[in-house]
């Protein structure tokens, strides 16, 4: 995160001054670095493996039921979404996150963990007040700018009578 | 095949969220924001689709179809029904996703307490 | 009595009758197990909720204190205590079991000391006769309140701390036998920019930096009429910075033997998952009651003084991306009878 300066944001030792500014560099020399490709090696690993599994979920549907492609998506998303919740609950995905990084956030499960972590901390607050209430707190920031977006697009479409073509 | 190419897309998917994590330092939940509406404008270019019947699960999967499969609602029902299908049909498509998970989450709630 | 701009000097050297240390699983695990008063084995206590545990911490530290101190709970005049908790709900909660007249007070994680300063004041200005300081801290209360839900899964930094499960009490009495205190160095807020709350070392260092010269400048002594100097919680990524800027500025800490509590407390090795180490109003408490002050009772060590960090920050002041302010209380204790 940066750094704002700001009227006392000053240390004044015996000979030595820090402002934000000069702060800043002893702070970073003593940071250790994120190893960002190997957390993007995991990410990519585990990432794959999730569509893996969801593309086999999916696959299973369409031999077993005799589902078209679009019909299988809905029942796949719901299975993705019940194996999420169950490691959660069992109080794994937030292990498998520390190692996989966006690889978990970043698919439907990652979605549903956040929505089930937030209840379960929540219950403790009632169902009302507590589940209720927070389920969507992080959550919720997902579907309000997706739902923005979408109305965006679709108004754009609206008022440019631009024709719809790739439904 | 397909599996193939689910595995690399949806990885690679992945690997732009962990870029806005570590690269861009963003919070997970602007990570997010920011990729369900990158894969509501691919929508809005016909975009995703494509990549859809291409990679399957890698692309259906990770949370950029969200924003794709919200604004296919919006647009198949402005198609249908006018200019009012824009905002009753943002959901059409998501609910399965979004129902299941408030059930799920709301029963795993009454039965479990967080592991810590 | 006031010496220099910010120390008190307690010239009765209050003495600690009774301390005491109670930590939860991972700390039970750690370098210093053997040292803590009692280890619980779950995060859970038997509670149903993590805020009843962390509270459990401190009425239990609380209670085994106020025994090896020898006295009864009715003959404690005062408390002294805060945490984490929005409202310090902890120690408020706690204070209504013990019963005693309560001061409820926030330095975040330098609670520890800042409630040790103030009973070893009230003590030394002849206002009380026993009080209990104390504080808690409960890895999944502050995850909980400051981070995300528990089981979220999200990637920490290596610059992430491990909040400290467990809750350090101490007796301060007028008469008795035990460790003495005789200084406290009160700090000023220092607030460098640093907004990243999952870097709270580097956030802290300066704080630490300013009341360390400060103690210095006040009493007039130098590092080497210390055997052990320990910051609170700055960990892997602030006591480096913490030894950096002090040599810059011409305190030499090599002079003595200077740690970190939120290093001391865990085998980074072994337990990877605390990242650069213990944080928490719990960390300093559990290594100064429950290590630090058993060293200077076995002879161990003489002069020790104790620099207990703390981030001012709150869940609000970072959304509305506000920096960091952080504080640094110091108090030096020694063995009795030097």
């Amino acid at each position: 995160m940066g750094t704002k300066t700001r009227p006392g944001s000053k240390v004044k030792l015996n000979s030595l001054s820090l402002d934000a500014k000069n702060y800043k560099q002893i702070a970073k020399k003593h940071e250790p670095s994120r190893n960002v490709f190997a957390n993007c090696v995991r990410a990519f690993l585990a990432g794959g493996v999730i569509c893996v599994i969801g593309q086999a979920v999916q696959e299973f549907f369409k031999a077993v039921f005799d589902m078209t492609e679009r019909e299988a998506a809905n029942p796949t998303v719901a299975v993705m979404i019940i194996l999420s919740i169950i490691l959660t609950s069992m109080g794994v995905y937030d292990k498998i996150a520390q190692w996989a990084g966006a690889g978990s956030a970043v698919p439907v499960t990652g979605f549903a963990n956040s929505m089930c972590s937030s209840a379960l901390e929540s219950r403790t607050e009632g169902l009302v007040l507590g589940v209720g209430a927070n389920m969507f707190k992080l959550a919720g920031s997902v579907i309000v700018f997706g739902v923005v977006a979408a109305f965006i697009v679709g108004v754009i479409y609206a008022i440019f009578g631009i024709q719809v073509r790739h439904l | 095949m397909i599996f193939l190419w689910a595995f690399i897309i949806g990885g690679a998917i992945c690997v732009i969220g962990q870029l806005l994590f570590d690269v861009a330092k963003l919070t997970p939940a602007h990570t997010m924001s920011a990729l369900v509406v990158g894969g509501a404008i691919m929508d809005a270019f016909g975009w995703y689709e494509p990549l859809v019947k291409f990679a399957g699960a890698g692309a259906s999967v990770p949370i950029t179809s969200f924003g794709n499969s919200l604004v296919h609602g919006a647009l198949s029902e402005l198609h249908r029904d006018g200019w009012v299908g824009v905002i009753t049909g943002i959901f059409d498509v998501t609910s399965a996703g979004i129902s299941s998970a408030i059930i799920f989450s709301f029963l795993a709630a009454l039965v479990v307490r967080p592991k810590g | 009595m006031l010496i220099g701009s910010q120390t008190w000097e307690f010239s009765s050297k209050p003495a600690i009758i009774g301390s005491s240390a109670v930590v939860g699983p991972d700390e039970g695990k750690g370098p210093l197990a053997a040292d803590f008063d009692y280890v619980f084995d779950n995060l859970e206590l038997g509670e149903t909720t993590w805020e009843k545990a962390e509270r459990k911490l401190l009425e239990h530290a609380g209670s085994i204190a106020i025994m090896q101190a020898g006295i009864s709970k009715e003959q404690l005049q005062y408390f002294v205590g805060g945490d984490l908790m929005n409202q310090i709900i902890s120690a408020s909660f706690a204070a209504r079991t013990f019963g005693a007249p309560y001061l409820g007070v926030f330095g975040a994680c330098s609670t520890s000391m800042e409630s040790l300063a103030l009973a070893s004041l009230m003590v030394d200005s002849g206002n009380a006769g026993y009080v209990l300081a104390g504080t808690a801290s409960h890895n999944c209360t502050v995850e909980k309140q400051f981070r995300y839900p528990t089981e979220y899964g999200s990637q920490k930094p290596p610059t992430a701390q491990y909040t400290v499960t467990g809750s350090g009490c101490a007796v301060v009495s007028a008469k008795g036998s035990g460790p003495r205190v005789t200084h406290a160095t009160i700090g000023k807020i220092q607030d460098l920019g640093i907004s990243d709350p999952f870097n709270m070392g580097a956030a802290m260092a300066p704080a630490a930096a300013d009341t360390i010269v400060a103690h210095f400048r006040d009493t007039g002594k130098t590092p080497q009429d210390y055997d052990l100097i320990v910051t609170g919680d700055l960990a892997a990524v602030g006591l480096p910075i913490v030894k950096d800027i002090l040599k810059q500025d011409g305190t030499f800490m090599d002079q003595t033997d200077f740690q970190d509590c939120g290093l001391m407390i865990y085998d980074r090795g072994k337990q990877p998952y605390v990242f650069a180490g213990g944080s928490g109003c719990g960390c300093s408490a559990v290594v100064t009651y429950g290590h630090i002050l058993k060293r200077i009772q076995k002879g161990d060590l003489n002069r020790v003084l104790i620099v207990a960090t703390g981030a001012l920050l709150s869940p609000l002041s970072y959304q509305q991306g506000e920096s960091i302010p952080c504080i640094a209380h110091a108090v030096a204790i020694e063995k009795e009878g030097l």
